[in-house]
């Protein structure tokens, strides 16, 4: 039989407790945010997604996996997911290489590269939509760039209204809106990537080209990780592009899955799919984000 | 994408919320604002609302009625998007192509007691806007089709006023201007049902008047739009897909248009005139664009919107609304009420093209699901708009993307 003596009960509140709660308040209206604005309409997305909600009629009714059947035997979706794709990948492809060539032109001790900087940075900060409208103008039949075609002999095609130009000329807009953002990330890791290892790679004799692609290329491939996740996710969600350009035409040919989706829901008024293909979307990211962060361990310099 | 959906879902969350807190409070005293969206913010429209919602004002203190008006291309889109977020107007416009599915969705209250006078109402206009024989939306606009020529570019119109000849002068015109010739408004290669205002003229349909057999592969609909593909890339009468143009800039020689876009015209600009559809080989024709107004059920204050709308549309106002909105009621259409509405145009303007347009028009092609067959429609009817396509092939490739469509 012993007896606690108050002075060894432990306090309720010890500074480890009291750190703790500290902590948790801190965090407290980030948590509330991101439960209300984020987990929350995920969760009711997949609950909508097993509903029929027809917003005109007033209509809201289970329907179980009625809406991932329709899914699977949507004769549109095989053409939806090869334009994202082609999108996507036209995207990724030109925006990283054009980053990377410009940070490597821009890089150079030469007179005039903060100029070309602010030149290529300044479309970042320009407003997606004012950009696109402006380009929709430039790209039309009569417009400006037929118009400079034409001054040098060239018979330009109607850029958005022919099948074959169409996607072409909705990634370039995009490419050349958001490729200074790369560009600066590149810009920031090749002035990261020590000198001493490029000295040392040329005194051994290395090409300009195999300096580049042995020392600098492995020293700034996290950039290029982190830079191919934020275009990958941010390819497949464009929506105002060809919402302004093209509505999806012609044809179907520039219709992407967010801009399928956004018919589905908003024009015809179907929601519950509308909420179905979006987690397609989603688990479309997820894939895709998971997958390169795997692969990072193949070729990601500081991983291994 | 995420993002943006999960802040509609939120939003359409804390609608329904504040929706059920909010609860039926139509009866109950205190100021009421009513919200009305329009898609017109040209402002001598504006101008007319707001006089009449001031003068209701003055018999009803407590009741202010707010205009809003949102961009046409997405109209209808805007609208559901804003019902599905609980913040649905109490007074909508509709246009035509969605009447069948607001009229049949259950979502507008029956506007039978809201209307003075209905039987003064034309039958052929309100036809599109009832349900089980009770007047779902009030037909306000009923505005036809016509054609407005730029009588600075095109000094003498042809004799014979037949689609031939007018296409011939459009391609005179564009050619001597260096301008463009006929613009069909709002059609830009996009919105195909403007080409109602065409092919109607070779009597043929988008489908059938039960809705159920596709048109596009018959006969009178390949001719007129063989014709119409002709006049584009051959006679380049039209603008070519993605040239705009506007013939209220004077960009171009003629335009098909509603008669409501009369006030875009400037009293000092060039000199025009208004002239019915051009005959076509099934004869002279006319269309109609309709506009309805609709009470929403879910709005917070139904019964105080019907009641505006019984003053909206009474006589006294809706021969206000005739100087821009052709009105459905028998009593006022002759050309001496529509000449003190409208005086930039002539008396026989006016029998010509609305009085007769009216009596003898067809509406613009509108079904359940209307939004999901335009885009099919759309879709398919892209591959026409090159100078080498094989018309009757295209046609028929809209019947086999619509015909699932028409049969849900």
């Amino acid at each position: 039989m012993t007896v606690r003596t108050p002075l060894t009960r432990r306090r309720f509140w010890t500074t480890r407790r009291r750190d703790q709660l500290t902590g948790y308040v801190f965090i407290t209206p980030a948590l509330l945010g991101s439960l209300a604005f984020v987990f929350l309409p995920l969760a009711l997305v997949v609950w909508y997604s097993l509903h029929e909600w027809n917003v005109l009629a007033d209509t809201f009714n289970f329907v179980g996996a009625d809406n991932y059947r329709k899914l699977a035997d949507d004769p549109n979706v095989p053409a939806v997911l090869r334009a994202t794709a082609f999108f996507s990948i036209g995207l990724v492809v030109f925006n990283l290489a054009l980053a990377l060539l410009l940070a490597v032109l821009l890089n150079q001790k030469l007179r005039g590269t903060t100029f070309f900087r602010v030149l290529f940075f300044s479309p970042v900060v320009v407003s997606l939509l004012a950009w696109t409208i402006v380009w929709g103008f430039l790209l039309q039949d009569n417009g400006g760039l037929n118009g400079i075609l034409n001054a040098i002999g060239i018979d330009g095609p109607n850029w958005l209204r022919s099948g074959g130009t169409a996607m072409i000329s909705v990634v370039i807009v995009q490419v050349f809106k958001n490729v200074g953002l790369n560009m600066v990330l590149f810009l920031a890791a090749l002035q990261g990537v020590p000198v001493s290892l490029q000295e040392a790679a040329r005194v051994d004799g290395a090409s300009p080209w195999r300096v580049f692609r042995s020392i600098t290329l492995p020293m700034i491939s996290p950039t290029i990780l982190l830079t191919s996740i934020i275009t990958v996710v941010g390819s497949l969600q464009v929506f105002a592009q060809i919402s302004v350009l093209t509505q999806g035409g012609p044809g179907t040919s520039t219709t992407v899955l967010v801009y399928y989706l956004y018919q589905q829901a908003f024009q015809f008024h179907a929601f519950g799919y509308g909420s179905t293909l979006s987690i397609l979307l989603f688990l479309i990211v997820l894939a895709l984000t998971v997958l390169q962060w795997q692969m990072r361990k193949r070729w990601v310099f500081h991983e291994n | 994408m995420r993002r943006l959906l999960a802040g509609i879902a939120t939003v359409a969350l804390f609608g329904s919320l504040t929706a059920c807190g909010g609860g039926d409070d139509a009866g109950s005293d205190g100021p009421i604002t009513l919200r009305m969206t329009t898609w017109s913010a040209n402002e001598a429209h504006v101008k007319l609302f707001d006089s009449i919602a001031a003068e209701y004002k003055t018999t009803h203190p407590d009741v202010t009625v707010k205009f809003d008006a949102l961009p046409f291309e997405n109209y209808t889109t805007t609208v559901t998007t804003q019902i599905a977020g609980g913040n649905a107007p109490d007074i909508a416009w509709i246009l035509e192509g969605s009447a069948p599915d607001f009229v049949a969705s259950g979502a507008l209250a029956p506007l039978d007691d809201s209307i003075e006078n209905a039987a003064d109402l034309v039958p052929a206009a309100t036809a599109l806007w009832k349900s089980d024989g009770k007047l779902m939306a009030y037909p306000f606009s009923t505005s036809p089709f016509g054609v407005f020529v730029n009588t600075d570019m095109v000094k003498t119109l042809p004799a014979q006023w037949t689609w031939e000849n007018a296409i011939a002068a459009a391609s005179a015109a564009a050619k001597k201007t260096g301008k463009q010739g006929l613009v069909v408004r709002d059609f830009d290669y996009k919105d195909w049902t403007n080409l109602t205002s065409v092919f109607r003229g070779w009597g043929a349909e988008a489908w059938s008047a039960d809705g159920k057999t596709c048109g596009f592969d018959q006969k009178p609909m390949v001719d007129a739009m063989t014709f119409l593909h002709k006049a584009i890339f051959t006679d380049k009468a039209l603008p070519a897909p993605g040239v705009s143009a506007d013939f209220f800039a004077g960009e171009s020689a003629m335009t098909i248009a509603q008669i409501s876009r009369a006030s875009l015209l400037k009293e000092d600009g060039f000199g025009w005139t208004l002239v019915p559809l051009p005959a076509g080989p099934a004869g002279d024709y006319s269309v109609i664009g309709q506009g309805g107004l609709g009470v929403l059920k879910k709005g917070k204050n139904a019964s105080a919107a019907a009641e505006f709308v019984k003053f909206f549309t009474n006589e006294a106002n809706s021969a206000k609304l005739a100087q821009f909105f052709p009105p459905p009621r028998k009593s006022q259409l002759n050309a001496e009420t529509l000449a003190k509405a409208n005086p930039l145009l002539k008396p026989d303007q006016l029998q010509d093209v609305v009085i007769d347009g009216i009596a003898d028009g067809v509406v613009k092609p509108s079904h359940t699901g209307s939004a999901e067959i335009n885009q099919a429609v759309r879709a398919a009817l892209d591959p026409l708009w090159k100078p080498d396509a094989d018309v009757p092939a295209v046609l028929s490739g809209v019947c086999t993307a619509i015909t699932p469509l028409l049969a849900k």
